[in-house]
């Protein structure tokens, strides 16, 4: 396709976003640079990947979903919007290679904000990973993204959102899910290179009996980083589970790391995990967890530990031959632990290459 | 030249001395066992002989195949052939009990055999020591060891939180390596179930950082068995020159 025809630094841009410019093992492709739509396909029945005013146009009745899953979450959104995409998952189809999408900020100064609409119909199964990146061009520039994510009954997604932009860059995401009856959805978060400041609090809301969340980050801040990530569950119908974990790493950086559970109703059960490690000398972790009910008969917890790299563990490694450096990455290596994203193999490989190669440098 | 020469060894920890003028040797394809009470310094002869950290040399020296390794890292220490179970290793979060098999051996038959040996098959992609039971740790432990080909086994109570059936799968295995390998052990027990298991032809008693008494371990534990630690030192009689 003449769409991918692109250069070496933006290639190797796209794979630090875990997009793959070849398309193998992928379902579908949208991509998005600054204000243009470049690339919008879908390779499999029962999945439509669309411009968003395309996809409206095409699908009327998702008209009226635009702002209901925000307006769920109790949040008011009005901000102006270019672009974005209409991901459609139709009844009943399970997706076998994960969707991607890749919002990609090239113009010195530019504002990019998109508007995106997520749906996974009744019984239908996807997995999405969603690249944010930037070219070295861009500086200063900011990225907002608008997403609603909308899980029907018995529906099952997880998606996955990489940011890799450049250290001057600013993102402030915002983002609902709305879960039915027996849906879940899970999301994952990793941002491993440097920034200038992300801030976002994606919400779940948890509309229907057995509806399922599972929201999880991992993060590094490297000096001058800034990263206010939480993540937050209303349970908000009997018998739905939350499920929050974050795995943060200060190289310098700062790092925020909320989270917030919020039993709206009797019979749910929801964890709260986040756990810290300071690399360097100094470096900022900040966890708040929350965690707050309306009701008696409810299961929320958490548990949240910030530290440093324990000499023990250096040593117990050095009695197997291992030197201290190489240790010292391979327990950051593991503390960065990808088993907690729930992603399928081929996924899974490749977010573990990317890990091997970002998530040390620097270190 | 033994294995494992110990001279003339004082160890403290910060301020406090454990260990004064201890003198020991393992030779190739020795079984060593040391006895002794709670808190009589054994644990802090091992680490110091494999060099973990707080257990400071402030005299004497230990030689590993004629060679000083005194003020070794750990690491080295390890890759020159000494290895040594914990009583207690950390749990690694993150790094699963394959990851390290691998980055310690490339024979993938061996691996494979030895987890079937030990039955670790159902922990080999666990987070490392992870809520692991104690005979779980150990089992685990005695892989890495093993696959580390080690021609010096430590062993720091390999017994401790351990269940008898436990004992026998890990004592087999460590035994067999032993005859294979023709390689040294020095085993700090408590209990003497280990003993049943590996063909120890030494044993030694330690009260207070002080070495007494060389013997038949099994005789040697049959005493305190009978008579406590300290009958058994009087029983034998001399310290250990």
């Amino acid at each position: 396709m003449s769409e991918w025809n692109r250069d070496i630094e933006e290639k190797d841009a796209l794979l630090d976003a875990g997009i793959d410019p070849n398309e193998s093992e992928r379902a579908g492709t949208f991509m998005q640079v600054d204000g243009k739509v470049s690339v919008s396909h879908s390779k499999e029945r029962g999945v439509e990947l669309l411009p968003m005013e395309e996809g409206i146009a095409k699908y009327p009745k998702y008209k009226e979903y635009v702002g209901k899953a925000f307006e769920k979450a109790g949040q008011a959104i009005d901000v102006e919007t270019e672009g974005g995409y209409l991901l459609l998952v139709k009844e009943g189809h399970t997706v076998m290679f994960p969707v991607q999408v890749c919002l990609m900020l090239k113009k010195k100064a530019f504002s990019q904000k998109v508007r995106n609409l997520i749906i996974i119909e009744k019984g239908a199964k996807a997995y999405v990973i969603n690249g944010c990146t930037s070219s070295k061009a861009a500086e200063d520039a900011m990225h907002l993204g608008i997403s609603e994510y909308f899980i029907e009954e018995g529906a099952y997604l997880n998606f996955t959102m990489i940011h890799s932009w450049g250290k001057s860059i600013e993102v402030k995401p915002k983002s609902a899910a709305l879960v039915k009856k027996g849906g879940t959805f899970i999301s994952n978060y990793m941002c491993l290179k440097p920034v200038h400041l992300v801030k976002m609090y994606p919400t779940a809301v948890l509309d229907g009996k057995g509806a399922r969340a599972s929201l999880n980050s991992i993060m590094i801040a490297h000096p001058g980083s800034v990263q206010d990530v939480g993540s937050r569950a209303i349970l908000n119908h009997a018998y739905t589970s939350a499920e929050l974990v974050s795995r943060t790493i200060s190289l310098g950086g700062k790092i925020i790391a909320r989270g917030h559970l919020y039993a709206k109703e009797r019979d749910v059960k929801g964890h709260l995990e986040c756990q810290g490690l300071v690399v360097s000398e100094r470096g900022v972790i900040h966890a708040v967890p929350e965690l707050e009910t309306e009701y008696r008969d409810v299961d929320l917890s958490h548990e949240a530990a910030i530290g440093k790299i324990s000499n023990e563990e250096i040593e117990y490694l050095g009695t197997r031959g291992i030197n201290e450096e190489e240790a010292r990455s391979i327990i950051i290596r593991g503390f960065i632990d990808t088993d907690i994203l729930g992603l399928p193999n081929a996924l899974r490989k490749q977010i573990d290459d990317l890990k091997e190669k970002l998530g040390t440098e620097g270190m | 030249m033994g294995l494992l020469d110990v001279k003339n060894l004082s160890v403290a920890i910060g301020n406090k001395q454990i260990l004064e003028g201890v003198d020991l040797e393992i030779d190739k394809a020795q079984v060593f066992v040391l006895f002794g009470p709670n808190g009589s310094g054994k644990s802090t002869l091992l680490k110091a002989v494999m060099g973990i950290g707080g257990y400071s040399v402030t005299k004497g020296d230990i030689l590993f195949e004629g060679r000083s390794i005194t003020g070794l890292p750990i690491e080295e220490r390890a890759r020159m052939g000494i290895s040594i179970m914990f009583q207690h290793p950390p749990g690694v979060r993150g790094v699963k009990l394959s990851q390290i098999a691998r980055m310690l051996s490339d024979d993938e038959e061996l691996i494979r055999r030895y987890v079937e040996e030990l039955n670790l098959g159902y922990l080999f992609d666990r987070d490392l020591n992870v809520d692991f039971s104690g005979g779980e740790m150990k089992r685990a432990e005695l892989l890495q060891i093993l696959l580390s080909r080690p021609k010096l086994i430590l062993l720091d109570e390999p017994e401790s939180g351990v269940d008898l059936e436990n004992i026998s799968i890990m004592g087999k295995v460590l035994n067999n390596y032993l005859v294979q390998e023709s390689a040294g052990c020095f085993v700090i027990s408590h209990t003497g179930y280990i003993i049943d298991y590996i063909n120890a032809q030494r044993g030694c008693l330690m009260i207070d950082g002080n070495l007494y008494c060389v013997g038949d371990p099994k005789v040697m534990f049959e005493t305190i068995k009978a008579s406590g630690y300290e009958k058994c030192k009087e029983c034998h009689g001399v310290r250990m020159e």
